[in-house]
């Protein structure tokens, strides 16, 4: 008979060994599920990203300036530099010792903007390099495309620059996640703009870019101006990388339109909105208004292209270097001193999007994708710019706040291309994530 | 009607562009007998010669000026173009009008060019066929392209037109139509203008000086001018330069109309060949007059009402006509009997 009251040192022995094998039961049984190979499971020292952005094509500045971030991210994850983010966010797990003990390493790949060679490029750093997660991008329809094929492979993809109603809508997948904003949420920041600057009886004509983030950025801004009471006059599809868009703006001169949304992005966006300003649209008035010309997805870099064009035009953007926050701070303060320029929104969504893969491998205690998706999957945070942000577990799109800017009229620097006309909350642009379909399906660990 | 002026201008303008580059392949295939896959790429050096005059001359001075702060903390850099400060108002001046002052460099970079391409490959290939030729040429475009890549970088840089030529001239105003209804930029009727009068140039030059007569003598019979005596190859060399003058000015002057890469060339060229077979293989109004026909024809496609009836007609117009007429007239619109033909 055991005597409790007068337990024997053999007693306690086996009593404390029951007892610790009991507590670190789950334990094992977790961490030995983790130590299930998956694919590209980092063995040595390090362990390898990979970066595929535009290096070439129509959004190749964007792709510099992710690739910039990247870099920058790197340095901060392994300790180096001043650290950025990693001491602004919060909560994070992040020491700048690497991940999971192991220094980041990393692998580039060109997307060239197109989707075929972004799936190379990915494929490569996947089956060759060794990359672990695979992250960047500058337009949807790569996005989509190198998302499934991480998805397939077993892998994580952080997107990078996709605005896409689709990458997180008809379709998402487990293994994806997005940090940037959508056409309905620039729609539904935008529209309480355009009403208070141009009214409520407006006629627009659409020039859009022929791929899926044209296409969803039309419909949904579509959606939000007529709900204002616009009329749509024509929405027209251009070619991506069209270069002269002549040919698309002539028949708005004539079309009794009064707006020209210009739904491109990157080096389209510039070609077609300096090519409507030398067509003398911004000095036309028709039906008694002003002409107005409206550029739903802005960015810095577009606004350094496209010059004293950008004076006066609304638009959103992601985020943008003269936020006041410490998150946006900080990282302005580090970019700015590596790189002698601010950076773009592209720099600051790769950014955030390398150090919260990062954090939540450190949450998770492993780099295996389906521990990753556990840890980003709903998944409050602060500090990394915009406000308080949810990596939304449903659809694994981020909501935080959206910017409205407008190219400034009297700039004061080099820099000063862009003024926040409004922070629109969160709430705002927040939506049901069964309005845009599509299943995330299961994760994937690649064996 | 309105709307139909203007589709015959933007036509215009692309039409002056195509052919142009059409016109300076048709002299090389006429006098050299060479098909010149390499001629986009001239394109797209004079295009880079207007890029490399800008930077020569935007070169800036960087002082730091500690009471302007960036937005990390560090002093601001300012920076002057060195121009400014050597001339003045008359640096700002040819900062400004960049574009058609680089046509001063342009003239004999591309001379150059054309001479050391013509002597130092093309001229092995004459009596190639004219399949080694393309591979040859095409190759030689290749290396071209990667060359203004690794030092250009593989992003277009735009070049802005002049200040007081960025905006748009009101067109229907001066023919009688309501103000405001036909209004097109002034850069694209300065290129359409510009276009006419270099091939005018060319033609004159080939019509009314002994050289361009003893230049179309040896592309009728370069047998007979070489029995008078006439070194009718040095003859060709030069207009094979004269040619790549002819490409490198296109590009030039259409760098504010595209911001170039290194890549344009090729996308010209494609359809400047095009051009070239819809004109008549060796016929030079041949290739001027399909340059402008079909940069016209692709404008209309591009027309809305157009494209509801035909969607996607604006993107494959020029090869639909293109098949047409080689099935209607297989020499071309102009084309010579006994060209390219066993």
């Amino acid at each position: 008979m055991v005597d409790f009251l007068n337990p024997s040192r053999r007693g306690v022995l086996k009593g404390g060994a029951a007892v610790g094998a009991g507590l670190a039961m789950p334990t094992i049984f977790s961490s030995q599920a983790w130590a299930a190979d998956y694919l590209n499971k980092p063995t040595g020292d390090t362990v390898t990203f990979g970066f595929n952005v535009p290096q070439t094509g129509a959004y190749a500045d964007e792709g510099a300036d992710e690739l910039r971030a990247y870099q920058l991210a790197v340095k901060h994850l392994n300790g180096e530099g001043d650290g950025g983010m990693l001491n602004t966010m919060n909560p994070t797990v992040l020491t700048g010792n690497g991940v999971l003990g192991k220094k980041v390493a990393f692998v580039t790949g060109d997307t060239q903007t197109k989707s075929d060679a972004a799936r190379a490029s990915a494929k490569r750093m996947i089956e060759k390099d060794g990359a672990i997660m695979i992250t960047g991008g500058s337009s949807s329809g790569v996005a989509i495309a190198v998302q499934s094929l991480c998805q397939e492979a077993g892998v994580i993809f952080m997107a990078g620059l996709t605005h896409s109603n689709d990458t997180t809508g008809k379709d998402k997948r487990r293994n994806g996640f997005r940090h940037f904003f959508n056409a309905y949420m620039s729609g539904a920041a935008l529209a309480p703009v355009l009403k208070s600057t141009y009214g409520s009886d407006r006629k627009a004509y659409h020039l859009t870019a022929d791929y899926t983030w044209g296409w969803t950025q039309e419909e949904s801004i579509k959606n939000s101006t007529e709900a204002l009471g616009w009329e749509t006059v024509e929405a027209v599809r251009t070619p991506l990388g069209a270069g002269d868009f002549s040919q698309y703006i002539t028949p708005v001169l004539n079309s009794g339109a009064d707006v020209l949304i210009l739904n491109h992005y990157g080096k389209d966006m510039v070609n077609s909105l300096t090519q409507a300003v030398q067509f003398g649209l911004r000095d036309k008035q028709v039906n008694g208004k002003d002409f107005a010309i409206v550029v739903p997805l802005y960015s810095r870099l577009m606004a350094q292209g496209a010059g004293e064009n950008v004076k006066g035009i609304l638009g959103t953007t992601n985020w943008h270097w003269s936020l006041q926050d410490e998150g946006s701070k900080a990282f302005v303060k580090s970019f700015g001193e590596e790189y002698g320029f601010p950076p773009s929104q592209a720099a600051h969504t790769t950014y955030v999007q390398a150090i919260l893969y990062a954090d939540a491998c450190e949450r998770a205690g492993t780099f295996m994708p389906c521990g990753v998706v556990e840890a980003l999957e709903g998944f409050e945070f602060d500090g990394m710019g915009n406000g308080p942000t949810l990596y939304r577990a449903a659809d694994h799109q981020c909501f935080k706040n959206v910017l409205v800017v407008k190219g400034n009229e009297n700039p004061t620097s080099q820099f000063d291309l862009l003024e926040i006309v409004q922070e629109v909350p969160a709430e705002q642009v927040t939506y049901d994530p069964a309005i845009f379909g599509g299943e995330l399906g299961e994760c994937n660990n690649g064996v | 009607m309105d709307a139909i002026l203007l589709q015959i201008l933007n036509g215009l303008d692309k039409g002056g562009a195509y052919a142009l580059i059409a016109l300076g392949l048709t002299l090389v295939f006429g006098t050299l007998g060479v098909v010149n896959f390499a001629h986009g790429a001239l394109f797209m050096m004079g295009a880079f010669c207007a890029v490399s005059f800008n930077q020569l001359i935007g070169l800036e001075k960087v002082t730091v000026d500690p009471t302007q702060m960036t937005p990390w903390g560090t002093p601001l850099e300012v920076r002057v173009p060195m121009i400014e400060n050597w001339l003045g108002d008359w640096g700002t001046f040819i900062l400004d009008y960049s574009v058609p002052f680089s046509i001063l460099m342009a003239i004999p970079v591309m001379i150059i060019i054309g001479l050391v391409m013509e002597r130092g490959l093309i001229q092995f290939f004459y009596r190639r066929t004219h399949a080694e030729q393309i591979l040859v040429t095409f190759g030689l475009a290749i290396v071209l392209q990667e060359i203004i890549k690794a030092w250009f970088g593989a992003n277009p840089i735009p070049q802005a037109p002049p200040e007081d030529l960025r905006l748009a001239a009101d067109i229907g105003a001066f023919l009688g139509f309501e103000p405001n209804t036909v209004v097109y930029p002034y850069w694209r009727l300065i290129y359409f203008l510009f276009s006419a009068m270099v091939i005018g140039g060319v033609f004159a030059f080939l019509q009314l000086t002994t050289f361009g007569m003893v230049v179309r003598a040896g592309m009728a019979d370069r047998e007979t001018v070489g029995l008078f005596g006439i070194d009718i190859e040095k003859r060709f060399t030069i207009v094979f330069g004269l040619a790549a003058v002819v490409a490198g000015l296109a590009g030039v002057m259409y760098t504010p109309i595209l911001p170039p890469d290194y890549h344009m060339g090729m996308e010209f060229l494609v359809l400047s060949f095009v051009v070239v077979v819809v004109g008549g293989m060796g016929s030079l109004p041949g290739a001027v007059a399909a340059g402008f026909l079909l940069g016209i024809l692709q404008s209309f496609a591009s027309m809305t009402e157009v494209k509801s009836i035909i969607p996607g007609i604006d993107q494959i117009i020029i090869y639909l006509v293109a098949v047409i007429i080689l099935l209607v007239r297989p020499r071309g619109l102009l084309g010579r009997k006994g060209v390219m033909e066993s």
